[in-house]
């Protein structure tokens, strides 16, 4: 199967890989997916006073469509409000990277990591967390 | 050196020059069909096929008249298997293979299920290989046909052929083997092997894709098998259908490049294989699939723990390889060859086939070294598992929300 240029050039180019300190009441970290599956995607977010994401790290075990899907929402992900994240539909990242039907649930994944790391955040902050309404499978 | 780099030769293998020089005439000016009885044209193209059955049956220790030609092991895999189950089932109706076979033999011995045949499916043990025990424990009264392949596709592991025969026979049953991957790597005898029938299939071996081989014995015992395809009785009857005298002629000369060329070239791989292999699990966390003593010359599996294969390969671009990884599907399923041998998903999604051939060159696989590590370091620092595993974390501990 022949992968997109823009899957290519993120897998390549990954942007925002690393890591935020977990511990911080400022970071929300999402965690999803399972070894088993072929695909674990870690996101993380900073989020400042003003409810704005100010910084944005992933580290992915998967695919080259599950590695450009999480380093496209870390993209995405910098400079917009929470409310504004919650809006990424996965599908979003399906056109943006031109992915196969096949590779969806790359982007799935994603939606769910950026949806789990707000949650955790949320948490940590004493808000209730969104209820992850969207069942993909 | 060309890139990429061709290092998936268990999926195919090139054709060697040589043979497609045998084969060219026979497209040409020998087109003749090898049945047609009363004319030159004919005769010579029988000639093509005569010469090379006498060429196949010298690799494998046969006679000429045991060899059924055949579109290719795939086909040669179903004409033995329900060729065997039609043609003895006043005897019986069990029918005994393992869990690691081929697709083949497996979903073959499937369709026999729902035609009422009683199929035990062996496991492997750790390194792949049958467990002796297990099968004389499974062999029935009611036993016709114990089918176990020569050498694994995915993990090369040779099966101990000899000894399963000699279980099958000490039971009445016929021993058939998958032998694709073994046949031209390393010495198969069928006499010495005690193999009753044998499928496999010349571009395996530097040969056409689409001409195959069924052998099916005459002597001791007298085999025979149902055909699967009816029509001007070619082949004895068993495989009708015009034969593919160009591939033929290209099996034939293949085969016989193979008994000329093998011991050699079988020690030249098995040594660029060492040294792949070597080199690679230098690397932290990474480990060969399958018995590494008994097992073909050309072939290594070796998992990486915690990058996953697909994403692997993506960054080993010059390298034409195979994971075990199956991130196409929804199921997400990893080859189950190696969650045969025991290996848990995470490390079966980890894995990659190498499969060395004819062509290989030494500098080939120094740059297959440099490019494999380079890969799996970079896919380590993306990945969120090797982080965990880094920081001591125990990653059997955490509850992954499976998606």
């Amino acid at each position: 199967m022949a992968y997109s240029e823009k899957v290519i050039e993120h897998y390549t180019n990954p942007r925002n890989v690393g890591t935020l300190n977990k511990d911080s009441k400022s970071v929300g970290t999402g965690l999803v997916g399972a070894p088993e599956c072929g695909d674990v995607m870690r996101l993380q977010i900073e989020v400042d006073d003003n409810n704005v994401i100010t910084d944005a790290k992933f580290k992915t075990f998967g695919c080259g469509s599950a590695i450009a899907s999480s380093s496209l929402a870390t993209e995405w992900l910098k400079g917009k409000t929470i409310d504004e994240a919650l809006t990424i539909d996965n599908m979003d990242i399906v056109e943006e990277l031109a992915l196969p039907p096949v590779k969806i649930h790359c982007s799935v994944l994603a939606e769910d990591a950026i949806k789990s790391a707000i949650n955790d955040y949320r948490v940590k902050n004493g808000l209730e967390p969104f209820e992850l309404a969207k069942s993909h499978h | 050196m060309e890139l990429p780099i061709y290092l998936d030769n268990n999926a195919t293998t090139p054709l060697d020059p040589r043979v497609l020089e045998a084969m060219l005439p026979y497209f040409t000016n020998k087109f003749g069909n090898a049945a047609s009885r009363n004319h030159a044209f004919g005769w010579v193209a029988e000639e093509g096929v005569d010469y090379a059955r006498e060429q196949v049956a010298k690799l494998i220790g046969c006679t000429e008249k045991e060899i059924i030609f055949t579109s290719g092991a795939t086909e040669a895999d179903n004409l033995g298997i329900k060729g065997v189950f039609e043609m003895y089932q006043e005897k019986g109706n069990h029918i005994i293979t393992a869990t690691t076979e081929h697709k083949a033999v497996l979903d073959t011995c499937k369709h026999l299920e729902k035609l009422g045949a009683n199929v035990t499916y062996l496991k492997v043990k750790e390194d792949g290989l049958i467990d002796l025990q297990e099968l004389e424990a499974a062999m029935t009264e009611k036993t016709i046909l114990v089918t176990i392949m020569y050498g694994n596709n995915e993990i090369g592991v040779v099966q101990p052929i000899k000894e399963i025969a000699a279980i099958a026979h000490k039971f009445g049953a016929l021993f058939m083997s998958d032998a694709t991957q073994a046949v031209g790597k390393i010495p198969v005898n069928v006499i010495e092997d005690g193999i009753d029938l044998m499928a496999f299939s010349a571009h395996k071996m530097y040969g056409p894709k689409g001409v195959g081989v069924l052998y099916v014995r005459r002597k001791n015992p007298r085999v025979k098998v149902t055909a699967q395809m009816d029509g001007g009785g070619h082949e004895r009857g068993m495989r009708s259908g015009t034969l593919n005298v160009p591939g033929i002629v290209g099996l034939g000369k293949a085969c016989e490049l193979c008994r000329l060329e093998m011991d050699e070239e079988a020690k030249r791989l098995s040594a660029l294989r060492d040294k792949l292999e070597n080199a690679l699990t230098q690397l932290e966390e990474s480990y060969v699939n399958g018995n590494t003593q008994h097992r073909l010359p050309h072939v290594a599996n070796i998992s990486f723990k915690y990058v996953e294969g697909e994403g692997l390969m993506m960054a080993m671009k010059d390298l034409a390889v195979s994971s075990g990884s199956a991130c196409t599907s929804a199921s997400l399923e990893p080859s189950y060859v190696l969650k045969s041998l025991g290996l848990s998903d995470d490390l079966a999604h980890s894995s990659i086939r190498f499969g060395l051939g004819r062509f290989t060159t030494e500098e080939e696989v120094d740059y297959a070294i440099e490019n494999t590590k380079k890969a799996v370091n970079h896919l380590r620092d993306l990945s969120p598992l090797w982080e965990m595993f880094k920081e001591g974390v125990d990653l059997s501990k955490i509850e992954w929300a499976e998606h």
